[in-house]
């Protein structure tokens, strides 16, 4: 099977906000077998490593396999969130536009 | 009576909402109760320091003024408001709405709900053994009593329903969770209990659903380009019928969308664990949700499961934790990135000079157009900007250290580079750094207080 590269924001959605001084971000997709794709490779791990110049406290992954979605917390990932935050996107808006930025590997047939 | 189905829409998703929302539910009746959001966290310390300079001031005044365009309104299609717009101050919100109520010439039953403030309370809670430890640090509150700056516990549906029980056509609350002014008209309505555990969870589902507005229907959605008329976006009504299930949707003639992509979308929006999301009714699975398009612009949610909630109320204390402000040019021209970053430099050692100096994890220097916002995720642009704007940001506990970065601003733009602008709307001034200390107290030591009363024109 033939697979290609391409950025999430290709295949998948994403939404993020904070909670406090971390940020959350929802990814999800309509397609059962790109949520195969989600599951196996936007591990934890990798979004950790993504998002290395922002997030200082570590990702927490959870899934939502009725929705198609995995849901991230970022640990302090905000500078402090709220009023305390230097940062221009200090309640982490941005953020899920971000990830879609990662790439993915697909299985070419799934790309329309 | 009994209504099959309960048509809830939310028209105002937080303070500084357009004032169309809820205009735009109630024109032409076709919702049974509006919501209106008004309150975040930095929201509480705000009003309780306007009440603490005027005992009449403390809540959503936006909220008195939506009122009286849309009052006549609801009165002709029999539609309740429930408002979170009481802030640290329903009491004087509700007088202020008695005042509309009388020059409108109408007749409406004001209740509101109070019993969450526990600011005044706070030492005698700590005296009987409330630590209203910090969750996150573990540290205990009586050493921060003198920097806390408002204390409010999150209530839950069933006062409202109280209310609305009593007649109340408007209900003005402090602080409650946000779902709990949609579940509400639903445990009202539908006389659902408190062991009604699967029920309280659906309608908490649709209170997040509705809880940002258009957030649902089209707003912030990243398939921004498959939304029709965002200028004319709909607020988002639901549909829920006496089993828990619901349609979201809005109004016929609104723009923007509601598909499934639109509802995940908020469904995820600031979720932390799917499967216990804690409310003082109820603890809602979010993994047990089921969606399904059913028609344009109308999705069925249902499937929803729920289990008892804790014995805890969440409080939300607020404290003050310092000063921050931002300095903001424009600029333009060759090398303008590089400029920007030598302005920062300039402005800094200037400072500096003077002996005020910003520990490096309390001053950020962000040229805006050079990867602020996705570091080390997109690669640097092939071609320099033409144009950037340079943010200084600082931090700290000495007000006027903080206020030296606005004084020293203006002067680089005849004493910095070439091409600095946008100097524009005054020197930036310190602003309070309000700080969220977030805690636990057992439900038996709050008690929400509902009072009803009969405005007659």
């Amino acid at each position: 099977m033939s697979t290609t590269t391409v950025p999430l924001g290709r295949v998948a959605s994403a939404r993020s906000g904070d909670k406090g001084a971390d940020a959350n971000i929802g990814l999800w997709t309509d397609d059962e077998r790109v949520f195969e794709v989600l599951r196996e490779q936007v591990t934890p791990e990798r979004v950790e490593a993504h998002f290395r110049a922002l997030c200082r406290g570590g990702v927490e992954r959870h899934e939502l396999p009725n929705l198609k979605a995995l849901n991230f917390l970022l640990h302090d990932a905000l500078d402090g969130g709220g009023a305390a935050s230097l940062r221009t996107d200090a309640q982490g808006k941005t953020l899920s536009l971000g990830l879609l930025q990662m790439t993915v590997e697909v299985p070419t047939e799934l790309l329309g | 009576m009994t209504r099959n189905v309960v048509r809830v829409g939310n028209g105002q998703g937080f303070w500084g909402d357009s004032a169309r929302g809820p205009l735009q539910l109630v024109q032409g009746g076709g919702i049974d109760y509006l919501t209106m959001d008004f309150l975040a966290e930095v929201t509480m310390s705000i009003m309780q320091k306007l009440r603490s300079r005027n005992p009449q001031a403390g809540y959503a005044t936006d909220f008195v003024a939506q009122l009286e365009r849309i009052l006549p309104h609801c009165k002709e299609h029999g539609i309740k408001v429930i408002a979170n717009a009481g802030g640290v101050n329903p009491e004087a919100c509700a007088a202020a709405v008695d005042d509309v109520v009388r020059r409108l010439g109408l007749d409406v039953v004001v209740a509101t709900v109070g019993g969450d403030d526990v600011m005044a309370d706070l030492p005698r809670l700590l005296d009987s053994g409330h630590g209203l430890t910090n969750m996150t640090t573990g540290a205990p509150l009586a050493d921060e009593l003198d920097r806390v700056q408002s204390a409010n516990v999150y209530l839950g549906a069933f006062p409202i329903a109280e209310a609305l029980a009593a007649g109340a056509d408007v209900v003005i609350t402090g602080r409650v969770t946000d779902p709990s002014l949609t579940l509400a008209p639903l445990i009202h309505e539908f006389g659902w209990t408190e062991d009604d555990h699967d029920l309280l969870a659906a309608g908490t589902v649709a209170g997040h659903v509705l809880e940002c507005g258009t957030q649902c229907t089209g707003g912030n959605y990243d398939r921004w380009e498959s939304v029709p008329d965002l200028a004319g976006i709909g607020y988002p009504l639901v549909e829920v019928a006496a089993d828990g299930t619901f349609v979201v949707t809005k109004k016929a003639g609104t723009g923007g969308l509601v598909d499934v992509g639109t509802v995940t979308a908020q469904l995820l929006y600031e979720l932390g664990e799917p499967e216990r999301y804690l409310t003082p009714d109820v603890v809602a699975d979010f993994t047990s949700i089921r969606l399904e398009q059913d028609g344009p612009d109308r999705v069925r949610v249902h499937g929803v499961r729920g289990s008892a909630p804790t014995d805890t109320y969440k409080v939300s204390i607020s404290t003050l934790d310092g000063w921050r402000t931002t300095a903001q040019l424009t600029v333009g021209g060759p090398d303008a990135a590089a400029k920007a970053r030598l302005t920062a430099e300039i402005l800094l050692a200037r400072l500096a000079e003077e002996g005020v100096v910003f520990p490096a994890e309390d001053c950020l220097v962000e040229v805006v157009g050079t990867n602020v916002l996705y570091a080390d995720m997109l690669p640097e642009p092939a071609t320099a900007p033409s144009e950037v704007v340079l943010r200084v940001s600082v931090r700290s506990t000495d007000k006027a250290a903080v206020n030296r970065l606005g004084a020293e601003l203006a002067s680089l733009l005849t004493s910095g580079p070439p091409g600095l602008t946008g100097f524009a709307g005054g020197r930036p001034k310190a602003s309070e750094i309000v700080g969220f200390w977030p805690a636990l107290i057992e439900k038996s030591a709050v008690e929400a207080r509902v009072q009803v009363k009969e405005v007659v024109a």
